[in-house]
């Protein structure tokens, strides 16, 4: 966990192919796996920084974070290879799961399927947010923040880019403000 | 019409304030009562389709493009949406990768680090909140989050002991 590891170009290629086509209902748990705890590209605080980055930034979060991973590695080159990696595998499925599901939308299995693989996808993002929160300080005013976004998102449905546009600044203000306690 | 859809989804591209997903209401409304590409079922079900599937949720916008214009319409829609916000995002990296350390990148990182965690756990509160509760559900949600927590175990097993508990029909 502790030597970084810095992969070539084919490997970035083929991590990122990896975590597109293992990322059921959400690449992130994946992603988080395989950058940081099997191949060793990103310590856990990079990988925070940059989901933070790639979700302040407007766009899809993990297509941001493969562009900012690829580029760190191996420039425009390095970008373009994590993206292309990352999408890949899953554009083909897709497609291919669409022409499929106008057949057996209505056979019981395929809901079944979906029914068991849907709770176990939203637990493993559940499984992230607590390793991201247990890397919160231990102070009122970060979990403050915390539950000021969910709140804003989950209970009063907000829409994203207002709860961005004033809780992003307001955060980035404080930990400016008060570098060595606040946040 | 590809370059219709590449133009279309180069304008939602920077609109996807906190991830793709954001913007599936403005995709909705254009697509369904503006442009009458499809019905609101159709959406419904290719919107399922983009959550169930591996990868990411932004491949709903492939599937709008499929419906429309084949596989040429989801290639040119898939690069539509990423280039404007991956072009964004490579300059900011590589700003960050220069600046790291500076007070402004650990205020940025610190005052955000609150953000994310309250933004994905309420996706997992909303997307939980669709699904019809059931004890079963709730059970097998909370050991794969207790296990992805606590171990080191490959998100793909529990995936699989997931798939597993659904077709032998627990959930």
């Amino acid at each position: 966990m502790n030597t970084l590891i810095i992969p070539d170009k084919k490997a970035l290629f083929r991590g990122f192919f990896l975590i597109g086509l293992s990322g059921f209902g959400g690449v992130l748990p994946q992603a988080q796996h395989q950058l940081v705890q099997r191949r060793c590209w990103l310590t856990d605080t990079e990988f925070a920084e940059l989901l933070a980055l790639g979700q302040v930034l407007p766009g899809p979060n993990i297509v941001n974070m493969a562009v900012a991973i690829g580029s760190r590695f191996h420039g425009v080159a390095g970008a373009l290879l994590a993206v292309a990696g990352l999408l890949l595998a899953p554009l083909v499925l897709i497609l291919l799961l669409a022409t499929l599901y106008q057949h057996y939308q209505q056979a019981s299995w395929l809901q079944q399927l979906l029914a068991g693989l849907a709770p176990a996808g939203i637990g493993l993002l559940l499984g992230m947010v607590l390793k991201l929160a247990a890397r919160l300080p231990r102070r009122l005013l970060p979990w403050l923040l915390a539950v000021l976004t969910f709140i804003a998102v989950a209970g009063v449905h907000l829409p994203l880019w207002i709860v961005l546009l004033v809780l992003a600044p307001l955060g980035i203000g404080l930990a400016w403000r008060y570098p060595q306690g606040g946040l | 019409m590809l370059l219709f859809l590449f133009l279309m989804f180069v304008q939602f591209s920077l609109l996807a304030v906190g991830g793709a997903n954001a913007i599936v209401p403005e995709l909705h409304r254009v697509v369904v009562t503006e442009l009458h590409w499809m019905s609101g079922q159709e959406f419904a079900a290719l919107f399922a389709l983009a959550q169930a599937a591996p990868g990411p949720n932004v491949l709903i916008v492939s599937l709008v493009g499929w419906k429309v214009a084949g596989v040429p319409g989801a290639i040119v829609s898939l690069i539509g949406i990423c280039l404007p916000s991956s072009l964004l995002s490579f300059w900011v990296a590589r700003w960050w990768q220069q600046a790291r350390g500076s007070r402004l990148t650990t205020a940025i990182s610190k005052g955000l680090a609150p953000l994310t965690v309250g933004l994905i756990a309420a996706g997992v509160a909303m997307m939980a909140a669709s699904h019809p509760p059931s004890w079963a559900a709730g059970l097998l949600l909370a050991s794969c989050a207790l296990l992805s927590w606590r171990t080191r175990l490959n998100p793909l097993w529990l995936l699989a002991a997931g798939a597993a508990a659904g077709l032998g029909g627990l959930v």
